[in-house]
């Protein structure tokens, strides 16, 4: 909470005027039909998503030249809000003269900086993001469908939350894309957990493949991780106890140094775990199998182990071999 | 842009008459009413006479209370947060009755004792849109220390059946609250008829201000104040009352409840009007019975017109209506009201509630029709279901 937050309320005020303009006239809307498609010399694609029982649906339609793959027209229709009228109209019309792959590449940021009338305020408020992840996500429906790839693989796709039929995918590309933090976020964007809420952790009505905390965990360590390469965790390690380092030393093993061993027909154990000097922490292994006595052991295997556990848990580390 | 204020269960306009009585004491008379000199004097009276009002509006008898206070969100927290610490802590009765229908001071509130050991029941509206004296009577346990229940719905207008449900809460010996938010101004509220322990009620929903609200307690039912400090209020509710409001809410009901006989018929004869109309769409559920109803509020369902995409419409031609399609507001749950009638799921995102007052003209219903007709035939063209 803060001062901009205690009134609330506000939300078709936050609209870009490129949004209410193009709720109030839509220009690409409607129907393609065959004959159209035929007088232009391309295929029809006809694409739905989301469902009226979810407050958005989608049909995206395309007249592609099948030998440029460009896309040649585009039009839609909506059932949704002012929002999502407007954030496919616009998507429709970025589809205009894209190939279809060019196409496959818009997303839903796209969409909405498209819609901005200044290139830092946000187009639409946060609650009303996910009306545009609809129009990107009947692009890839589309897609799938000129590409001719199985439908059937798609309907198998994770799907994370049934009620909005995001799948595990969506929930992981939005939380990147847009950087998401929380599980409120990604309802904001992908509708993900704001129905029955089953979905956002164990405990709901329904017994769940994902949950949205854990994903959220998951992606959030790899972007950590991905962004802070050298310090991905270190000031957490250094404070963590002995027995949670050795399980975080034992899990960067697993991971990353025994795979790599192994493919040598070698192996490595956790010893001890020492704190030494200045903050020095101190990790005793020892070496199974085929690098037990290799020569390379002790010079180039130990780099590799003390720089891998440096750059996954803190550069404080140092390896030593019993 | 004319305009046209169709949205009257969310507030309404201060009637000019209220207004008018409410000035002075942002003038000259701006007294403290608990100073003993003649500032103090000179505005009491005021109150009394607003008191008279309110007592007569709801029919309170002289030995009851009736406390002033800011909003019914206010009474209503005052009531099942002083429940809890009258009975619900210290006794084997830890058990509320609710419904789902309820303004969410009530579910919050309860959710917030819920937290603290209480048992809610939140009862599901019938098919009808309607909670029964009988499905109360059911969910009553020997645990039960209140029951609340609103006297009639915010979103379809459904009167709900206090009085019946005022005799199940006698006969089980259960204290009965009632948010008669939404029935004061539009149906007759006589608690000599119908018997309630509790009863909150908002100025700003009868043409008074935003910002002061009462909370009518029965004789011999105690409850702790919320507030505490003064001696205000007979020490129901510390804090300097606010005069200017309570003189304009005694205005209001005064002014409400003579006004209920054009509510019945003029008012009723142009939601009636507005609603044949509407109902001369294709694919159009109007949710409950006509005569159940207040003779404000019509709840529509249009079939392939999502509900903020209506009122968008109706905006940009100057009609102020809402919405219950979850897409307007942060949470995205679909309409409970929708759901509880079993309407087809693929409505559940359509609702749009169009409420009158008794300052609502024939011709803003004509054009309201019209506008309305304009922005679901633009809406359905667009619409993947048509």
């Amino acid at each position: 909470m803060a001062k901009s937050d205690l009134i609330g309320g506000e939300l078709w005020e936050q609209y870009s005027d490129k949004v209410a303009e193009r709720m109030n006239n839509p220009r690409n809307f409607g129907e393609l039909t065959e004959a159209e498609a035929q007088e232009l010399g391309g295929k029809l694609v006809i694409a739905n998503e989301g469902a009226e029982s979810c407050g958005d649906t989608v049909r995206l339609f395309w007249i592609v030249d099948i030998k440029t793959h460009i896309i040649k027209k585009a039009s839609f229709k909506s059932f949704g809000c002012g929002t999502a009228i407007a954030a496919t109209d616009m998507m429709a019309e970025m589809c205009i003269g894209k190939t279809v792959d060019e196409a496959a590449k818009i997303n839903n940021l796209d969409v909405e900086h498209a819609l901005r009338d200044e290139e830092d305020v946000a187009a639409v408020p946060p609650q009303k993001m996910h009306c545009s992840v609809m129009a990107y996500e009947v692009i890839k429906r589309a897609t799938s469908i000129y590409r001719n790839v199985d439908i059937s693989t798609l309907e198998e796709a994770d799907i994370v939350c049934e009620c909005a039929r995001v799948s595990l995918q969506t929930v992981e590309d939005a939380i990147r894309i847009n950087d998401l933090t929380s599980v409120e976020e990604i309802a904001d964007y992908t509708k993900a957990g704001a129905f029955c809420k089953s979905c956002i952790q164990p405990g709901g009505h329904e017994k769940r493949d994902h949950y949205l905390v854990d994903i959220l965990a998951r992606v959030r360590a790899e972007i950590d991780h991905e962004r802070y390469p050298d310090k991905a965790m270190s000031a957490d390690f250094e404070k963590l106890s002995v027995v949670k380092q050795i399980k975080a030393i034992e899990a960067v093993l697993d991971e990353y140094i025994r795979p790599a061993l192994a493919r040598d027909g070698g192996g490595i154990e956790l010893e001890d775990v020492q704190s030494g000097e200045n903050g020095i922490i101190n990790v005793h292994i020892q070496y199974q199998g085929s690098c037990k006595g290799c020569a390379g052991s002790v010079a180039g295997t130990l780099t590799f182990v003390e720089e891998t556990l440096q750059k996954n848990l803190s550069d404080k580390i140092r390896g030593i071999v019993v | 842009m004319e305009r046209i204020y169709l949205d009257n269960n969310a507030t309404t306009i201060v009637d000019p008459a209220v207004r008018d009585a409410m000035d002075p004491f942002y003038c000259h008379m701006y007294g403290n009413p608990n100073s003993l000199h003649s500032y103090g004097i000179e505005v009491r009276p005021y109150l009394h006479q607003a008191m008279e009002q309110l007592y007569a509006g709801i029919g309170a008898r002289d030995e009851d209370d009736i406390v002033i206070n800011s909003c019914a969100t206010e009474g209503n927290n005052t009531v099942i947060l002083g429940i809890y610490f009258n009975l619900l802590k210290d006794t084997r009765r830890k058990h509320i009755v609710t419904t789902q229908l309820e303004h969410p001071c009530i579910r919050e509130s309860c959710r917030f004792l819920e937290q603290h050991g209480v048992k809610v029941t939140y009862l599901a509206p019938n098919r009808d849109g309607m909670i029964t004296a009988q499905m109360v009577k059911e969910a009553i346990t020997d645990h039960t220390a209140l029951v609340s229940v609103m006297w009639a719905n915010n979103e379809t207008g459904l009167i709900l059946p206090i009085k019946e449900i005022s005799e199940v809460c006698k006969e089980r010996g259960v204290y009965l609250h009632t948010d008669a938010v939404q029935a004061i101004g539009k149906l007759k509220v006589d608690l000599k008829d119908v018997q309630v322990d509790y009863l909150t009620f908002s100025a700003h929903k009868f043409h008074g201000p935003k910002g002061i609200g009462g909370l009518y307690i029965r004789n011999g039912v105690s409850l702790p104040p919320l507030l505490h400090g003064g001696e205000q209020m007979g020490g129901r509710r510390a804090g300097t009352v606010d005069v200017a409001g309570m003189v304009a809410i005694g205005k209001a009901m005064e002014l409400a409840n003579a006004h209920l006989a054009y509510q019945n018929t003029e008012v009723r004869r142009l939601r009636d009007k507005l609603e044949d109309a509407l109902l001369k769409i294709d694919d159009i559920l109007v949710v409950g019975k006509r005569e159940l109803r207040t003779p404000n509020t019509v709840y529509v369902s249009i079939r392939g017109v999502e509900g903020e995409a209506l009122i968008w419409d109706l905006n940009q031609n100057g009609i102020a209506a809402s919405t219950g399609s979850a897409c307007a507001s942060e949470s995205l749950e679909a309409s409970p009201i929708l759901t509880a009638i079993g309407a087809d799921k693929e409505l559940a995102h359509t609702g749009v509630r169009l409420s009158l007052s008794r300052f609502t003209t024939e011709q803003e219903i004509d054009f309201s029709i019209y506008v309305i007709n304009k922005a679901v035939s633009r809406l359905r063209k667009l619409s993947t279901s048509y």
